[in-house]
């Protein structure tokens, strides 16, 4: 197999992170940023499991020794690649990146709100979410600021 | 490797994977932001399905709640409280940027050759610590779902402190945008007068039906996908959708803000308190084996738990049931107090608007 092929999710998930990251680079909108970085950590979840994925496996929900579901998985793959990587004679996906993922995803979502509040309250203070107008109105705020002191 | 490599699975995993890619260019170019955000809410829907082809059961259903979900209603929230429109910036000002993508990704590129094949059974991530928990979970917490044995048991405490830190993040919403409408100011609708009965009758039938799958996901989610995040999600939607048809004024009286946010930090109390109930009990923090005393026992009446295999997983049963059950009450009261503080910061935007 070609290495395009064996490593086409690898590259799939740089270029969803190279998205994300050229979002938060470029744009000075900072909702528009904030949408770039759920980008880039969404990439980071994919990358997670596309590291946890086994060829042939099911859902890591255990199924009981020598139940008819599990067989019948078993009886789609060569019985020795079960016999080297499957538990109780059916191959599972590895669960732990999932549960890294699941949690992270939940506590993206919380961060993401925190993260929208300020860019609600810099819009209240400023009148604007773009970076750069922040940056020139808090300059002209400063130079007023100066000769009162 | 003797399994088919190029098979069914592999080329949806390709197909999914591109429509990502030209989800994430779209948003990349786009200058509308409500176009970015629907983008969002699809390439979340895309995510899910892809993580059904990776087996990843429990993270598709969260990612299809909180992605597709929450994470636009919020994204929502923000552009109607300040503005839907990026302002076009030189290209000159990306060049830069682009550069530094660029050699960023490039190196990437460069180090994922070292990464092992896609679907490689015997990588290292897959054939020790993950392997173990695969052939040891059943046998010690008797419940068949691993990622939730994983995530409520072995790594309980890691669990402990995500559920923290949405419980930090309500308050940390709750400290910039207030706490939410005052429940006399809040807008009320007319529920008869207007066009939209055919959407309120539907609603009110499909509202009880969601909390009803919600709790179904929760108390079935260490036999099957689910569990107290996904529910939580689940129910909290079922609160906004109320809200969006009924009229904030009418949700608030049901769930008032305040008693959102004490669920959000009882959830939290709840948890650490099962955990401190086994330190109580002799046991380390949060090893449920110890939940199961014989006095515990002794309360419950002869033949209703059934006999199971072994004893200590009743103990494993209860400590998941109530940790899950911390999880969903902060989960659900979090996303419900975002949620309020986006929507009463609005309706005050546009009091002071009209007043002014």
């Amino acid at each position: 197999m070609s290495w395009l092929a064996s490593h086409f999710n690898y590259v799939i998930v740089v270029a969803l992170m190279m998205a994300g990251l050229f979002i938060v680079f470029s744009s000075g909108n900072l909702i528009k940023r904030m949408i770039g970085l759920a980008l880039f950590q969404s990439s980071t979840g994919l990358f997670y499991i596309s590291l946890s994925k086994v060829s042939g496996a099911t859902a890591a929900i255990t199924l009981d020794a020598g139940s008819v579901d599990g067989k019948a998985l078993a009886s789609q793959l060569d019985p020795a690649y079960v016999q080297q990587f499957g538990v109780d004679g059916v191959v599972y996906a590895n669960p732990l990146p999932h549960v890294l993922i699941l949690t992270a995803i939940v506590v993206g979502v919380a961060t993401l709100a925190v993260g929208l509040a300020i860019a609600v309250r810099v819009r209240e203070a400023y009148g604007t979410v773009e970076a750069d107008e922040i940056e020139a109105l808090s300059r002209v705020t400063a130079e007023q600021a100066e000769p009162a002191r | 490797m003797t399994t088919p490599f190029l098979d069914a699975n592999f080329a949806l995993n390709v197909a999914l994977l591109l429509m990502l890619l030209a989800i994430a260019l779209a948003v990349v170019r786009t200058r509308s932001l409500l176009a970015a955000i629907l983008l969002m809410g699809v390439y979340s829907f895309v995510v899910a399905a892809w993580l059904m082809v990776m087996d990843a059961a429990d993270v598709a259903f969260t990612e299809a709640v909180v992605g597709a979900g929450i994470s636009t209603i919020v994204l929502l929230g923000a552009i109607l409280l300040t503005h839907g429109e990026v302002v076009r910036v030189n290209w000159r000002l990306q060049v830069v940027p682009a550069i530094l993508v660029l050699v960023v990704g490039g190196v990437l590129i460069y180090a994922a050759g070292g990464l092992p094949n896609f679907g490689d059974p015997a990588s290292p991530a897959n054939s020790h610590v993950g392997r173990i928990y695969l052939e040891t979970t059943y046998g010690d917490i008797g419940a068949p779902n691993v990622v939730t044995a994983v995530l409520a048991s072995y790594r309980g405490f890691d669990t402990l402190g995500e559920t923290t830190v949405i419980f930090a993040a309500c308050v940390g919403v709750a400290l910039m945008l207030g706490f939410g409408p005052r429940v006399d100011t809040a807008p009320t609708v007319d529920v008869m007068g207007d066009h939209h009965v055919v959407l309120r009758v539907i609603s009110k039938m499909l509202i009880p039906l969601i909390v009803l799958f919600a709790l179904y996901v929760q108390f079935h989610g260490d036999l099957g996908a689910g569990g107290g995040f996904q529910a939580g999600v689940i129910m909290a939607v079922a609160v906004i959708l109320h809200a969006m048809i009924f009229g904030l004024g009418e949700t608030t009286k049901a769930f008032r803000p305040g008693v959102m946010r004490s669920i959000s930090a009882f959830g939290v109390v709840l948890y650490t308190g099962v955990g401190i109930v086994c330190l109580v009990n002799g046991g380390g923090f949060l090893d449920y084996d110890f939940l199961f005393t014989p006095q515990v026992e002794a309360m419950i009446p002869p033949g209703l738990l059934g006999d199971p295999d072994k004893p200590h997983h009743w103990g494993q049963h209860f400590g998941i049931l109530f940790i899950e059950l911390g999880v969903l009450l902060t989960v659900a009261s979090t996303m419900v107090s975002i949620f309020y503080g986006f929507a009463g910061r609005t309706i005050e935007a546009i009091k002071a608007e009209r007043g002014s």
